[in-house]
């Protein structure tokens, strides 16, 4: 699969969030209003292209020669721990601006189950190192088109009456099943309708 | 000593009340029997990580304790991956990346932090049972609901002659597939907390 095709595939048509549920309690905790929705979205982003790359090179070039491939989930989850940690400081060394915009969403970012899971897609998608960096990203930005989306709605709701049992949270997850639903347009045939 | 099995069941249910654990619980809520697997696999972790967490709180330094809870679920996720995949190869299959994800439940770590870390064994294995417990029922109560109306199902294990798919007369032949797509799933979700929420309110207008 061409790299336009990972884009699309996965911003639009199997989004992590709206199709598999990976990374929802950020999706609903962090979604309160749009501007720290774009800072976990970026910081996600961020996170979730260099983990694809880490983890690639650590299952290709440490688990497979060592035999170790049961070990995957253990050893996937020490680096995108440590990756975060390690993130999380050289930002906080090189950029004072990036570091207070993304700062407090690194920690949260280690169970993001987003990170963990591009990650084993990847692997289980037997992509190249190029096609797992673009994975990474478009899984990111996928994260981040919803979750800005999201925050968006809800700003728009806080204006409006809702009952009382659905304030809140339980609003959050009827406009994100709503918002799945649109999101079914985006299919596999439409993909090969665009690329041929 | 109760009160610490029976709080993750209703008062704190994972799900619906603390809303930890939430990408499996819609992940493999599609068939009950993937839900009571995956709900099998969280209860083991949990009570392995609450065991070991508990045991070990006085020897791990407070400063690396995330990292070192993290690799002790860690083992016990890759325990039930290898097991489930040796002894019940189908429904692995079905749960798929969702096993792995174990890992990073937030009910997982967030009991490690919040309980075990500062209880007695005892407790610690109650709370998890009590949590695990909980978890279970929450995802098998949306997965009842999606599969019910969205395929006119419900999905158990097959004993003997029984095939384990109960078919509902009527909604089988004409079920409500919305329910059982993606978009579903959080429509459920969000229906059923909001009636928990109004249960909660109405007990508490009671009570006053």
């Amino acid at each position: 699969m061409n790299y336009l095709g990972i884009l699309i595939t996965y911003i639009f048509i199997s989004n992590l969030i709206l199709t598999h549920f990976l990374g929802l309690c950020p999706f609903i905790g962090v979604s309160k209003n749009t501007e720290s929705a774009v800072g976990m979205g970026f910081a996600v982003t961020f996170v979730m292209s260099i983990a694809s790359v880490v983890t690639w090179l650590v299952y290709t070039y440490v688990l497979i020669p060592l035999d170790l491939v049961y070990l995957q989930t253990i050893a996937f989850i020490l680096v995108i721990a440590s990756l975060v940690q390690l993130v999380e400081m050289i930002i906080q060394k090189i950029s004072a601006p990036l570091y207070k915009a993304l700062g407090i969403f690194l920690p949260l970012i280690t169970t993001n189950c987003a990170v963990l899971g591009i990650a084993l897609m990847n692997i289980t998608s037997n992509y190249s190192i190029l096609e797992s960096f673009t994975g990474g990203i478009a899984a990111g930005l996928g994260f981040m088109l919803a979750i800005v989306l999201m925050a968006n709605i809800r700003e728009r709701m806080d204006l409006e009456y809702v009952p009382k049992p659905f304030r809140g949270v339980p609003m959050a997850f009827i406009s994100a099943g709503l918002m799945a639903l649109a999101f079914m347009a985006f299919d596999r045939v439409l993909l090969t309708n665009l690329l041929g | 000593m109760n009160h610490e099995l029976t709080k993750g069941i209703f008062r704190d249910n994972p799900i619906f009340v603390l809303l930890l654990g939430l990408c499996p619980a819609l992940g493999v809520s599609s068939m009950v029997v993937n839900a009571l697997g995956m709900g099998a696999g969280v209860i083991f972790v949990l009570l392995g990580s609450n065991i070991f967490v508990s045991l070990l709180k006085n020897f791990i330094p407070p400063k690396v304790r995330i990292p070192s809870y993290i690799v002790i679920i860690a083992s016990f996720v890759t325990i039930v991956e290898m097991v489930m995949e040796a002894f019940m190869p189908s429904l692995f299959a079905s749960l798929g990346v969702f096993v792995p994800l174990i890992v990073v439940n937030c009910i997982i770590l967030g009991r490690a932090e919040a309980f075990a870390s500062r209880n007695t064994l005892k407790n610690s294995v109650l709370d998890a049972l009590g949590m695990g417990i909980g978890f279970t029922l929450g995802l098998s109560l949306i997965a009842l609901v999606r599969e019910f109306f969205g395929s006119g199902s419900i999905t158990l294990f097959p004993v003997g002659n029984f095939d384990g798919v109960i078919r509902i007369p009527v909604l089988n032949n004409f079920p409500a597939r919305i329910l059982a797509l993606a978009a579903g799933a959080l429509l459920v979700m969000g229906l059923l907390k909001a009636f928990f929420n109004w249960l909660t309110d109405r007990k508490e207008r009671v009570r006053i």
